[in-house]
């Protein structure tokens, strides 16, 4: 009789505590490489002899980053993350996520971001900027941001990849991704992204690219795993 | 002959394809028919003393504002095309003249005065034709085309402090405010709307767009929301949502922003005013401006700059 009211208190304790176990640690991994086929547009080197403070600070000049690519077809810039399927879609980092201008650029020149995260502006450039994100499903704004003055920090509150530019320096394109997950992450030089820490379950992958478009792909993590997955784009001639 | 046979016959199944292509154009052409009913929210406008109501203004809406703002509000009335800037699109419900911050719904005064006063330099016309309770109707009509009226609230309208008297130095201080945040890059180092950025200038629509000349016109210029300079002080402090021009509202202090409209106001040249009055005084020089509280160098300045902005 007392074995008999024990054992369910017992497996109540085993399976929380096997649980609270695969929250704190999962070693799914989803990770791979993102290139390109074909011959992108060339990139087109900007004129920025009408702001000569941010001119001094390229000793070659920088060229427009609609499409950036690496070694061996690798393609930066591109936003891979989990779709669907992603178990922490209202954990919203408490950590904010900072935009650059510098040298009259956007540092990165791709933003992501969690629904709601704070992310906060700077401007390190001796000339006035300003911050105008062409937003249409969140709420559009657009301030002004003269040097030496304050970060600006900001949050949106809908899923939207929102073209950045500054009105003044129209040479300056960025983008914010706001995602309502937490796994994501920005290609970077090699073409690389990781996804880390995906408990067991069935995930749909998202790559997004600001010229070239979205690819997906459907992903199963079934324990310590790490999955291969790779993206392929097909370069825009224009 | 061969040659000019299957021309021939080419021709004529292509005079066929263009037939039948007519006739089918005709029949999905979708402005010909009814279209689906516009469902009325029952929303409201309360201005002052005035109630408007969404229901009442259905027939002003559809005879005076649905041939350039549409039938949805979604800016696709028939006239669309061929106006420059394009009309408001109230799906978005994105608007120019407000006193509420950027990025947030104006107040529902904001949109009465944008009716009574009509968009300078726009196809918008001055509605004072139609009464006050008209107006108050219409305001509450074009709610109904975007969710945000439901979810959000009118921002809440920035202060405006009482205005300083008009003086050289505060002139002065003002155009040094232009130069330093670099109103120039658009305007013009005059006002003249010839900036170095000017010519790139593009709308949330991708529509070129032009900064505003302040040099034109004598008194009768007016500004694309408001004559008064409570009117400019907002632009500038709000912003112009939609086009190139930002808010200032963070980098600006109010005082501040007060010298900044009066040196505006000596960019109109042929305008008669007090601000251009205190300028001829002045032989027509604005002297260089001289900080006269310039900040401590002291490091806690820096911990806790004069102001804060946010």
């Amino acid at each position: 009789m007392r074995t008999k009211q024990m054992m369910p208190a017992f497996l109540t304790l085993l399976v929380c505590s096997s649980m609270m176990c695969s929250s704190l640690a999962f070693a799914g991994t989803v990770s791979g490489k993102v290139t390109y086929t074909g011959t992108p547009a060339r990139q087109k080197p900007i004129d920025m002899s009408k702001e000569p403070s941010c001119a001094k600070q390229h000793a070659t000049p920088v060229t427009t980053e609609t499409v950036v690519t690496g070694p061996a077809n690798a393609l930066e810039n591109v936003v891979v993350f989990v779709s669907s399927g992603a178990p922490d879609d209202g954990q919203v980092p408490a950590q904010a996520v900072t935009y650059e201008q510098k040298g009259c650029q956007y540092i990165p020149h791709v933003l992501a971001m969690h629904v709601n995260q704070e992310f906060k502006i700077l401007n390190d450039d001796q000339t006035s900027h300003n911050i105008h994100p062409l937003a249409k499903v969140n709420n559009e704004w657009n301030l002004s941001q003269p040097p030496g003055s304050q970060p600006i920090s900001k949050k949106y509150d809908k899923e939207e990849f929102i073209p950045v530019k500054c009105n003044i320096h129209p040479w300056m394109h960025g983008y914010f991704a706001v995602l309502k997950t937490s796994h994501y992450d920005v290609s970077k030089g090699g073409g690389d992204f990781k996804l880390p820490n995906l408990p067991p379950g069935k995930y749909t992958i998202t790559a997004w690219h600001e010229d070239y478009g979205t690819q997906t792909a459907d992903v199963t993590i079934t324990g310590n795993e790490s999955k291969d997955v790779n993206f392929t784009f097909k370069a825009k001639a224009y | 002959m061969r040659v000019f046979n299957s021309v021939y016959g080419c021709a004529g199944v292509l005079g066929l394809v263009l037939a039948v292509g007519v006739a089918a154009s005709a029949q999905d052409a979708p402005d010909v028919g009814p279209k689906p009913p516009v469902a009325v929210k029952p929303m409201e406008s309360h201005i002052g003393n005035l109630t408007g109501h969404a229901a009442d203004a259905k027939s002003n809406y559809r005879r005076y504002c649905a041939g350039c703002h549409g039938d949805y509000g979604d800016a696709n009335g028939e006239n669309a095309v061929w106006l420059d800037p394009k009309p408001r699109d109230f799906t978005i419900a994105s608007f120019k003249c407000r006193s509420t911050p950027t990025g947030t719904l104006p107040t529902d005064e904001d949109l009465y005065n944008t009716i009574g006063r009509g968009v300078t330099n726009s196809n918008m016309p001055i509605w004072n034709a139609l009464s006050p309770h008209q107006r108050a109707d219409l305001v509450a009509y074009i709610k109904i085309f975007s969710p945000r009226w439901e979810k959000e609230k009118a921002g809440e309208p920035i202060k405006v402090p009482a205005e300083p008297p008009v003086t050289i130095d505060g002139i002065a201080h003002g155009k040094a405010l232009f130069t330093k945040l670099e109103c120039w890059k658009c305007h013009g180092p005059h006002g003249e709307g010839d900036g170095p950025s000017a010519a790139t200038l593009t709308d949330s629509k991708d529509q070129p767009i032009r900064p505003y000349n302040f040099a034109l016109g004598k008194d009768d210029s007016r500004f694309k929301c408001g004559g008064t300079n409570q009117d400019i002080y907002k632009i500038f402090m709000t912003g112009v949502d939609g086009t190139p021009m930002p808010s200032f509202a963070d980098v600006i202090q109010p005082n501040d922003a007060w010298d900044l409209v009066h040196f505006l106001r000596t960019l109109q040249v042929n305008r008669h005013g007090k601000e251009n009055e205190v300028l001829s005084a002045a032989h027509g020089v604005i002297p260089p401006y001289v900080d006269k509280n310039p900040p401590p160098p002291a490091a806690p300045a820096d911990s806790k700059p004069p102001g804060g902005g946010q």
